[in-house]
């Protein structure tokens, strides 16, 4: 317990101190995190509408695979880009292997999982009850499913910061494609990792803390942001 | 407006509808032309609304026909509109709501605005334009969906139960509106199991018992000498409330 | 609306574009990255050739797979028959001695198999087998794992048919495996730098040092152009000559932890 402690008084020494290099790699964390989520967003949520209003044969199977997905193991998710981003692989002449934006493409794939399955779960919750109504406006496909995804902003949003959490915490795909490279690409996450394996757990557990209080900030922003905007359109 | 009728008339032909093993409306033949408001009258479970939503093509019949004189279902559905029991509205302002359904309906957008403010204004709403919607009371918000479907001008505008969520004060503003259409010469189809409400808003009935249809007859007539037993039975056990 | 595509527009463009200086990329081990070596040495470089170094630090095994795969342009590690497979395959060009330190047999103060003070570590090898003290492997291709299993062999063992619950394939790094020593432990095979570096040591010292057996050579060669075009020679091999040179031979020397020097410069003009 008094480690607990230790690290948290470690953690606001580490935030007060402002150390150039600590915020350089939480800027990095966050833009990698965000620009991941903000293009699983913009996929995941027509993704989801679609298949929450579509009816086609093997739907069901979709769905049981969509959040199956939400599941998938950082590390191998990690493994499966790095192979395609490789020089040896199809991807390779990209070079973009050990970059941030293999980092982000490697996060949107874990993510978009989620998003998606989530949205979907609500559309499909408010489809019972707006359906009757979009047909009768003659609201039909793609445009009822935006314009239900539009209506209930609010609701997705607690899809979206799942996505956020899953993004800001994994460490086995950035590790993979990223190389925790140094001043490169090296993210809160990885510096946790790479701190614990040279001893320093007191450090680690500091950055830790963190990310932690980090992800709360944006969580409780979020939050925050949401709650106006519910006042305003009801 | 004009009743040049031009989806109108509606004509079914021993339409059915079976779901879950049960025939909800059982072989109903019927044509609905324009002019007379009509009422579709029954108790609770009797199938009014479901024979609603096969009119207006939100359900499809298990066997029979349904058709208008307009065979383009685009041109059919602008010329249509209905308003619920619950009105369903999106998280906009009133207005946002009803510039919404006239996109929909791929009306130009310089048009849109005024269109919206005519429809709000002759519903009473105009002072609660950029009000939220959701909220607003139940009687605005049923008001609102009245706005939204008459925007458009429908030559028939289909209404389920839209006064039985309702306080009695916001059920008269609603009949208001509803005659003021009428009076403009929009079709009105609406079912109700208000008696008092079908006396004073319908020129003719269209009585409904478990899916059939029943009796047909102007509104005087239905009320004065009902011509079948179960219309009587209805209206005697029905206890009347304003 | 329009805010929020800005955001989303210059987030991307940061998060992609960070590269516009020249760089190379260097895969090395994770025991030379731990021990604080590469953030010593490697400013020095950039700031007289303006290229950065990227250093993707993995085992020696995994660090040479990277060069196969054309994913690192020099490769820098401690396994010299790896190595010599390495360049025998074409993968890489020439090799070139760097720089040698040692490695240190580590246990608990306790010394359940007495190894203490012995000069010879193959010898400590056969006292920890006999008495099954616990003894935590790297398991991973790297050097210090190749490493170790030389020294089994000089002992007589044939560790993979010999090895009972006593030996601990961990399959980690050299930092994660001391962490998994000092928690169990046990004995384990480290190179000195890490362990000069390494924070979280609980009763682990070092019991053998000094054996020729330990010397751990360390070598850099370009990735091979001619398999990998990709690869960018001039820049890489710019940074293998400045390592090689004087000058950078003296710097790799200068470093040292608690007054300690960690690494021995030993490139042949």
């Amino acid at each position: 317990m008094s480690a607990l402690w230790e690290a948290v008084q470690g953690a606001l020494g580490l935030i007060l101190a402002g150390d150039p290099t600590l915020g350089g790699i939480v800027l990095l964390s966050l833009e990698v995190s965000l620009s991941a989520v903000v293009c699983a967003t913009l996929l995941g949520l027509p993704l989801g509408a679609a298949i929450a209003v579509g009816r086609f044969p093997g739907r069901r199977a979709v769905v049981v695979l969509l959040n199956a997905l939400m599941g998938l193991p950082p590390v191998v998710v990690g493994l499966f880009v790095y192979l395609m981003l490789s020089r040896a692989g199809p991807l390779g002449a990209l070079g973009v292997l050990f970059t941030p934006g293999a980092m982000v493409l490697a996060q949107t794939i874990l993510v978009l999982p989620i998003i998606a399955a989530l949205c979907r779960q609500a559309v499909e919750d408010a489809w019972v009850e707006y359906e009757e109504q979009l047909r009768s406006l003659g609201a039909r496909g793609p445009g009822a499913a935006l314009t239900l995804v539009w209506d209930i902003r609010f609701s997705l949003l607690t899809a979206i910061l799942a996505g956020l959490g899953r993004a800001s915490a994994e460490v086995g795909a950035v590790m993979i494609v990223g190389g925790n490279i140094d001043g490169v690409t090296r993210v809160m996450t990885t510096t946790i990792a790479l701190e614990t394996s040279k001893g320093d757990l007191p450090l680690a557990l500091s950055l830790g803390i963190v990310l932690i209080g980090l992800v709360l900030a944006l969580n409780a922003a979020a939050l925050y942001v949401k709650d106006a905007a519910q006042r305003r359109y009801g | 407006m004009t009743t040049d009728g031009r989806i109108l008339p509606l004509q079914m032909r021993d339409a059915s509808f079976r779901a879950g093993g049960r025939t909800i409306i059982d072989r109903i033949s019927v044509e609905i032309a324009s002019g007379p408001s009509s009422i579709i009258l029954g108790a609770n479970g009797a199938g009014k609304s479901v024979l609603m939503r096969l009119m207006h093509g939100l359900l499809a019949p298990t066997s029979g026909e349904i058709g208008w004189r307009e065979t383009d279902p685009d041109k059919r559905r602008r010329q249509q509109a209905m308003v619920f029991q619950r009105p369903v509205l999106l998280r906009r302002s009133a207005l946002a709501n009803v510039t919404y359904a006239l996109k929909v309906a791929r009306v130009p957008r310089r048009e849109r605005e005024h269109l919206a403010v005519d429809a709000l204004e002759s519903v009473g709403l105009l002072h609660l334009a950029h009000r939220p919607a959701r909220v607003l009371s139940g009687g605005e918000q049923q008001r609102l969906a009245l706005a939204r479907a008459w925007a458009l001008h429908p030559e028939v505008l289909f209404l389920d139960e839209p006064t039985a969520s309702l306080d009695p004060s916001a059920t008269r503003e609603i009949e208001r509106v509803i005659r003021a259409f009428d009076a403009a010469g929009t079709k009105i189809v609406m079912a109700t199991h208000n008696l008092g409400q079908a006396r004073r808003l319908g020129d003719e009935v269209l009585f409904v018992h478990l899916g059939r249809l029943v009796e047909r007859a102007a509104v005087d007539e239905f009320f004065s000498s009902p011509a079948s037993p179960e219309a009587a039975a209805f209206i005697k056990g029905e206890l009347p409330w304003t | 609306m329009d805010i929020a595509l800005r955001i989303l527009f210059s987030l991307f463009l940061c998060a992609t574009a960070h590269a516009q200086q020249t760089y190379i990329t260097v895969a090395s081990t994770t025991s030379t990255e731990q021990s604080g070596l590469f953030k010593h040495l490697l400013p020095i470089f950039e700031k007289k050739t303006g290229i950065q170094v990227r250093v993707v630090a993995l085992g020696t095994g995994q660090a040479l797979d990277m060069g196969r795969r054309g994913d690192a342009d020099v490769v820098f590690v401690h396994a010299r028959p790896l190595e010599e497979k390495f360049l025998a395959e074409g993968f890489g060009l020439t090799r070139y001695d760097v720089m040698y330190n040692d490695f240190v047999l580590l246990g608990p103060k306790a010394d359940p198999a007495k190894v203490t003070g012995g000069k010879e570590v193959a010898d400590a090898f056969r006292r920890i087998k006999a008495a099954q003290a616990p003894f935590v492997s790297r398991g991973d291709k790297s050097g210090t794992h190749f490493a170790e299993l030389e020294i089994w062999k000089a002992a007589g063992i044939e560790i993979a048919k010999d090895k009972g619950t006593w030996y601990r394939d961990t399959g980690q790094g050299m930092g994660p495996a001391l962490n998994s020593a000092a928690g169990m432990q046990a004995y384990i095979l480290a190179d000195r730098g890490t362990w000069l570096s390494f924070k979280n040591r609980g009763t682990l010292a070092i019991l053998v040092e000094g054996d020729a057996r330990l010397f751990n050579q360390y070598g850099i060669m370009l990735v091979n152009p001619a398999k990998h075009p990709s690869v960018k020679k001039a820049e890489g091999q710019a940074f293998i000559d400045w390592v090689i040179s004087p000058e950078g031979q003296t710097a790799i020397a200068e470093y040292r932890i608690g007054g300690e020097q960690l690494f021995f410069p030993n490139a042949r003009r």
